[in-house]
């Protein structure tokens, strides 16, 4: 029987980048295939060849044994294919239920009840009429899967879909990946993290510089062998922690309270948490439960009233009434979650890009950009951190995420910062860059910086952090000492049965 | 089949450069048609829009004349529009300005004082900058959208130019019309180019040309404000206060267009009058997104404007052409332009016809 989907000596060229080199793919239906390679390894060129946003330059794709042409993404989902993108195409000013109705017919009450429905049935659980802007990043990705598998598709492409789930929702996506499965559905399945591939995918294609280089069975090999396959090289050994003494607090939440005035938003009740020069911890928790409050509130975004001043105290000192510039100027830099648009400006080059937090570090004197400065500075900033670029004239928006998260983290990391708070580092990075950019962190705090990592990937946070503190529905658990706690520990305080964790917990962060 | 607009990887510079000329020809072309089915001598109407103003030297010294507001106008709203601060009052503030700036001949008839001339100015961008403070601090404080404040703020202001000309400030001795009197010359711009009506105000206006193009393309503020006009969210991550960039934006407009009041009346009017402004404010809009709202550009285009106003003068009378045909024509180019902008930075792409093809 001919395969579901075979593609033979496909290629694509983008100006003088060829992106795929006679690929060749065969998916048959009842199977789960991982397609793995590093940022820019030519996997989402692949994903949109076959869902027809691209249309290739050489070779050829079977559906079912016979040839087809895709020139629109419309042409894939009426042969049965459907794809979940890494970034989202949801319209920010509609609701859910509305924006699944743009592509799934049906009235609006009957598709909350099927959203209602598939949400209890996969664990994918979100409001139908929550308008998507007040939707954290990985409820925005629940709804991105839910409108797929509402059109019920033959083949299912998920890009990089685990990386804003939480443990429990993974496994649960897990099984209704695997109930696909044994309806007969085929899913392309795109992920940097080796364990899911391993635990997940029955077959494996590997993707390194644009062509195939491997085809195995996930199952029946080690992490650090796929590692090696797709980076073509061992992976670097982390740096091993180092004993530093406790040193004085540079980050301080005293009883930290903020009001959501959003209904959908999540309201942070009495936060303590401790962090001194010379550690990182972390915070876990699952996407949604006040994270993205509480890093705009620790970066001065959202400045709080003059009167809870105390509430956060960097470096020794009262900021709660300050706004982001002063914070930045005691010596506070943050890398945010949303690289676009916020860590860095699309329209913009490198250049101007670096200027955005760094500009004092003396690329302006008297109001004038030094155009110098600021170059060498770029420079240093691409160079230092393998960021992957034409040069510092190059757009920000032109970059792959992995490439421009480690500028952004690069950046910031330049400004030597005595306070670094990082949202989500690797989110959507591939594996090599993310133990590059984990390594970053741990050598920052080796070198005495307090760095504050809110993460979702549990054993990034297991692998760098001294100490963890849970995030759940506005509230901060106790914190746990790294070596000290489990995964499982942590999980339970993730879905709020913490054992331990009255939600007003005695100011933490003391070193044991 | 289905036509679809597909962001260019990257924009031709010449194609930037070719876009108003581009926008130039088709509105010359679109007119010629629109003049013809009027039945008025297109051709004629042509000759006497474009090339008139270049024939004759008190024409092209009225181009410059012209070009006064609407190149100080112009640049001042550029900044605020990339921004993203849309002030549309410049009108208003234009107006403002020259009231502000009349006050001291009013009150001085006579002058005396070599220091009247650059306080009337001074007075000017007060006077415009106080008119755009209001929709700021609206704006800032309430967050009241700009381009309704400003844009009522517009008739706002003629109400106060009607009523001062029609009540305290009017001329005892000036039959009943509602203006000022005839301002000494102690208020009065001297003369650029003799025999001409061109003021040094022209040099005001490139010397302001050429602040806001050091400003944009080194200053640290121009930065900010560009990054608070791309990307709002960025600006507030690294600290760029929004209300700041709303301030300065409208401020800077409004200093612009109050000076340009100013030299209005100061200058080739001589006294302030309902007609002081020939609807400067709106035009130097076009004027702005015609050159790209990029300061070298904005020369370019407020020139080209002026021509436009001197020549649909000339046609009015030569061609017999209705007042409405310069304000179509304006249209036309702003309109043309916009499609040469966006061709610029999107290609056009034809596909198989795809239905519900939503993404």
């Amino acid at each position: 029987m001919a395969p579901l989907l075979q593609l033979t000596g496909v290629s694509k060229r983008y100006g003088g980048v060829l992106a795929n080199q006679g690929i060749d793919l065969s998916v048959d239906a009842h199977t789960i295939h991982a397609i793995l390679g590093e940022n820019g390894a030519g996997k989402s060129t692949l994903m949109k060849l076959i869902y027809g946003v691209e249309t290739p330059d050489a070779g050829q794709i079977l559906w079912k044994g016979q040839p087809v042409s895709l020139s629109s993404p419309a042409e894939a989902r009426k042969l049965g294919i459907g794809m979940v993108f890494q970034h989202f195409s949801l319209f920010e000013t509609l609701s859910v239920v509305q924006n699944i109705s743009l592509i799934v017919p049906g009235t609006k009450a009957d598709l909350s009840r099927r959203i209602r429905a598939l949400g209890d049935e996969f664990g994918l659980s979100v409001e139908p009429s929550a308008m998507v802007h007040e939707l954290s990043v990985g409820e925005r990705q629940r709804v991105e899967i839910i409108r797929c598998l509402m059109l019920s598709p033959e083949l299912l492409i998920l890009d990089e879909p685990t990386s804003v789930l939480p443990p429990q929702s993974v496994q649960m996506l897990f099984q209704t990946l695997r109930a696909l499965q044994a309806k007969g559905m085929a899913i392309l399945f795109i992920s940097h993290k080796l364990e899911e591939i391993r635990q997940l995918c029955d077959q494996a294609t590997i993707l390194r510089a644009g062509q195939v280089s491997g085809r195995v069975d996930p199952r029946h090999q080690s992490t650090a062998d796929l590692a090696t396959m797709m980076i073509g090289r061992a992976m670097p050994k982390p740096l091993p922690p180092s004993d530093r003494p406790p040193a004085e607090v540079r980050l301080a939440l005293n009883g930290l309270i903020y009001r959501n005035s959003d209904p959908f938003g999540v309201s942070l009740g009495d936060i303590n948490l401790t962090l001194r020069a010379g550690e990182i911890v972390g915070i876990a928790g699952i996407s949604g439960n006040g994270q993205r409050e509480l890093a705009a509130l620790i970066s001065g975004e959202v400045p709080l009233a003059g009167r809870a001043r105390d509430m956060i105290a960097m470096m020794g000192a009262p900021v709660g009434h300050l706004g982001v510039a002063a914070r930045r100027q005691a010596g506070f830099a943050f890398v945010p979650e949303d690289r676009l648009g916020r860590g860095a400006v699309p329209e913009l080059s490198l250049s101007h890009n670096a200027l955005l937090t760094a500009h004092g570090q003396g690329l302006v004197r008297r109001g004038v950009i030094r155009r110098a400065a600021e170059a060498d500075f770029t420079r240093a900033c691409i160079d230092g951190f393998d960021v992957r670029t034409p040069g510092p004239e190059a757009e920000a928006g032109a970059l792959s995420g992995g490439n421009l998260q480690k500028f952004i983290m690069g950046r910031e990391i330049l400004l030597a910062p005595r306070l670094l708070l990082v949202a989500q580092p690797t989110w959507g990075v591939d594996v090599g860059a993310a133990s590059d950019i984990r390594q970053r962190l741990i050598r920052l705090r080796n070198e005495g910086a307090a760095i504050l990592v809110i993460s979702e990937e549990l054993e990034e946070l297991f692998e760098i952090c001294d100490r963890l503190h849970v995030l759940h529905k506005g509230h901060l658990s106790p914190s746990l000492h790294t070596h000290a706690t489990s995964i499982e520990e942590v999980g339970s305080h993730m879905i709020g049965e913490g054992h331990s964790a009255t939600p007003t917990a005695t100011p933490t962060g003391a070193m044991a | 089949m289905r036509l679809a607009l597909v962001r260019r990887d990257l924009a031709s510079r010449p194609a930037m450069v070719l876009a108003p000329l581009a926008a130039l020809m088709f509105s010359a072309l679109a007119s010629l048609l629109l003049f013809g089915v009027l039945g008025k001598p297109a051709g004629l109407a042509l000759y006497a829009l474009l090339l008139e103003p270049f024939l004759s030297w008190y024409n092209f010294s009225e181009v410059l004349l012209k070009m006064i507001p609407l190149l100080l106008i112009a640049q001042g709203l550029a900044i605020g529009y990339r921004a993203n601060v849309f002030n549309i009052g410049a009108e208003g503030q234009l107006i403002l300005g020259a009231v502000a700036a009349s006050a001291l001949p009013v009150a001085f008839p006579q002058g005396g004082s070599v220091w009247m001339l650059p306080a009337m100015l001074l007075l000017g961008a007060l006077g415009g900058m106080g008119w755009a403070a209001i929709a700021a601090a609206l704006r800032a404080r309430f967050n009241a959208n700009e381009i309704l404040v400003t844009l009522m703020l517009n008739l706002i202001g003629f109400q106060v130019l009607t009523y001062l000309l029609l009540g305290p400030w009017k001329d005892p001795k000036g039959f009943n019309f509602p203006q000022t009197v005839r301002f000494p010359p102690d208020a009065m711009l001297p003369t650029l180019i003799g025999g001409t009506r061109v003021s040094v105000a022209l040099l005001i206006a490139l010397a302001f040309s050429l602040l806001c193009h050091l400003l944009m393309r080194y200053g640290f503020l121009g930065y900010q404000l560009v990054v608070s006009g791309l990307a709002p969210r960025a600006a507030g991550y690294a600290g760029f206060s929004e209300k700041r960039a709303i301030w300065i934006s409208l401020l800077i407009g409004g200093c612009a267009a109050g000076l340009a009041g100013a030299a209005e009346v100061a200058g080739p009017i001589g006294q302030l009058q309902r007609s002081v402004s020939s609807g400067y404010g709106y035009a130097a809009i076009i004027v702005a997104y015609l050159g790209g709202l990029n300061p070298l550009g904005i020369v370019a285009s407020a020139f080209l404007m002026s021509v436009i106003y001197i020549g649909g003068d000339n046609a009015m009378v030569s061609a017999d052409l209705p007042v409405a045909a310069v304000r179509v024509f304006q249209g036309l180019l702003l309109v043309f332009y916009l499609v040469a902008a966006t061709l610029v930075r999107y290609r056009i792409e034809v596909r198989a016809p795809a239905p519900g093809a939503a993404r």
